[in-house]
């Protein structure tokens, strides 16, 4: 049985930050779908492989080759939160600033 | 009975009458009977009037599709060929990416953002001569059956102001339903296309996965999701259809065919066909079927029977257990395609010491609780010690499933069910997360399956609400399906 503390753990996997509230509401939420979810223990799969797509193409190949106009990079740009010398700016990824 | 928005002078959105089919207007526009730019005037007007009430839009692009139509109506002077859909109105789902016109999913984490370029299904509608007039709402990411999951507030039903229009592409259906385009385009994983079809009334199609490119379409579940068409009638359908498919280099699960002929093989009829009625799809041990909405199947197939097709039961056992394989999978690929958002890049980013905490705030803050829910069940269903249990199962589910309908398909041309066990219910009415879930289950196969299925409209229950009826295919099967679509639709139901 899914508990408040394996979903705390999925949340900190995920990237949320959840509430106590959302803790105690998203439980009993998920449980009842993985509870549903028993349901695939009922079948023989002995043996069937997995489908991870549903039509029969592989190893599609095409030429790397640049087809957008040069201002397309300064459009994605001007989209971001923070940009410095033409490049996404983030905040420190180790420790505090200082 | 229902109680339809109305239009200033009284008449229900939901009247057909004066509004012309998607052909009409291709075949006026062309001649010159009519102009694509007073086509437009009147959809924006119509726009105008009812969109306060139902909400079917987020961004109307009013000024880029005055310039469309005037293109249009210029190529129409000049004696050059206008294209297929010639100031045809197209809605497009806001989850398609226009260049330079905000797309926000419905989403706060995207809310403002406008991307650098064009989905592949909007440079081709523009190539057809169409006139694109917005962006329509739909459930956050397309995760949700009612567009209650939409952070910018619910579409309406047009029937029914009180119920919800389905989902996730709900404003494209009630758009189309409401006449406030000619046509429209969603997005299908389980069931978004056919189902807001279904509950609105008009026709939808969730293509043969790979048919339509989705290069363009932001990924919610990348081996599931397909776009196709919302149309007031099947021979609408199918020439967006056609003017949308095909191979594009830029999707790599692009299947490296052509565009199918549908509208041209509309007309010819389903005689000696062989259409199987699921079982297990139509209410056979699963429960929440209504009564009104397995009357109208029973009628769809007595109309299928009288136009010249065998029609029989048949059984798919594993379809029952479509619905788990389905929320496993489809939130296993989210919680990967999701992940995306992290407030570098671009949409919401909420300021934090340190990167990770500025991604961890950037996410609470900007996903709504849908879909945090299934983040974190394709997060668990994907991690350590489940894995196996959860994910790697559906996904052997899936293989039977597709073995299980290929031998059905072996003495079946199509098959028929409803496309949702309900008609539009209530706001508020499936709150509970896993009941909402259990009303994709009719149309959730064919997604795992790859295979093409159709929403038509066939009657109403006894409250007046429509009630769509699916048409399943096996893959490339388009061809058939549409035809048979067109029997049930000229039945007059």
């Amino acid at each position: 049985m899914l508990t408040r503390q394996d979903v705390a753990k999925v949340a900190k996997l995920a990237l949320l930050d959840l509430s106590d509230e959302e803790l105690d509401r998203f439980t009993p939420q998920l449980a009842a779908v993985l509870e549903h979810a028993r349901d695939l223990q009922s079948f023989d799969l002995d043996g069937v492989p997995p489908t991870h797509h549903p039509f029969p193409l592989v190893n599609v190949f095409r030429p790397d080759e640049v087809e957008l106009a040069d201002d397309v990079r300064e459009e994605a740009l001007a989209a971001a939160p923070a940009v410095e010398d033409h490049l996404f700016r983030v905040p420190p990824v180790l420790g505090e600033p200082a | 009975m229902t109680n339809p928005v109305t239009l200033p002078d009284g008449t229900p959105v939901t009247a057909r009458a004066g509004l012309a089919s998607a052909v009409e207007v291709a075949a006026a526009v062309r001649s010159g009977t009519s102009s694509a730019s007073e086509l437009l005037e009147a959809h924006l007007a119509r726009i105008e009037a009812a969109d306060g009430a139902l909400h079917a839009f987020n961004h109307v692009m009013a000024d880029r599709a005055r310039a469309d139509a005037a293109a249009v109506d210029a190529a129409v002077a000049a004696g050059r060929e206008p294209g297929p859909l010639a100031g045809v109105t197209v809605a497009l789902k806001d989850n398609l990416c226009t260049r330079g016109v905000p797309t926000t999913c419905s989403s706060r984490i995207l809310e403002g953002w406008t991307p650098p370029y064009d989905a592949t299904v909007v440079e081709r509608l523009r190539a057809a001569g169409a006139v694109l007039v917005g962006k329509t709402n739909l459930d956050e990411f397309a995760m949700g059956s009612s567009t209650e999951n939409s952070a910018f507030g619910p579409t309406r039903n047009p029937w029914d102001p009180a119920r919800v229009p389905g989902g996730s592409s709900g404003g494209s259906a009630a758009a189309v339903a409401a006449g406030l385009t000619a046509v429209a385009l969603g997005s299908d994983t389980g069931g978004s296309i056919r189902q807001p079809a279904a509950l609105c009334g008009v026709v939808g199609v969730k293509p043969t996965y790979g048919l339509v490119s989705r290069y363009g379409l932001v990924a919610f579940a990348s081996s599931l999701d397909q776009i196709g068409p919302f149309a007031p009638t099947v021979a609408d359908a199918a020439v967006v259809l056609e003017a949308i498919a095909g191979h594009d280099r830029r999707d790599s699960t692009s299947i490296p065919q052509p565009a199918p002929a549908l509208s041209a093989r509309l007309g010819e009829g389903v005689e000696g066909l062989r259409i199987g009625i699921v079982s297990e799809l139509s209410g056979q041990g699963i429960e929440g079927f209504e009564p009104d909405v397995l009357a109208r199947l029973h009628e769809a197939a007595d109309a299928l029977t009288s136009a010249g097709a065998k029609i029989d039961t048949v059984s798919v056992p594993s379809a029952v257990a479509g619905l788990s394989a389905y929320y496993m999978i489809a939130p296993a690929e989210a919680s990967s395609n999701l992940a995306r958002y992290d407030g570098v890049r671009y949409g919401l980013r909420r300021e934090a010491p340190n990167t990770a905490a500025m991604m961890a705030a950037s996410r609470t803050a900007g996903f709504g609780p849908e879909v945090k829910r299934r983040i974190m069940l394709g997060t668990y269903a994907l991690s350590a010690g489940y894995a196996e249990a959860f994910y790697g199962r559906a996904q052997r589910i899936r293989t039977l499933m597709i073995s299980e309908f290929a031998r059905v398909y072996e003495s079946f041309d199509l098959l028929i069910c409803p496309t949702s066990p309900c008609v539009a219910f209530e706001f508020g009415a499936k709150a509970d997360p896993l009941a909402m879930y259990l009303n994709d289950v009719c149309t959730i196969p064919s997604n795992l399956t790859g295979q093409p299925a159709i929403s038509v409209p066939f009657g109403t229950d006894a409250t007046g609400l429509p009630v769509g009826i699916q048409v399943m295919a096996p893959l490339l099967g388009e061809a058939a399906m549409f035809r048979a679509a067109a029997a049930l639709e000229a039945s007059g139901k």
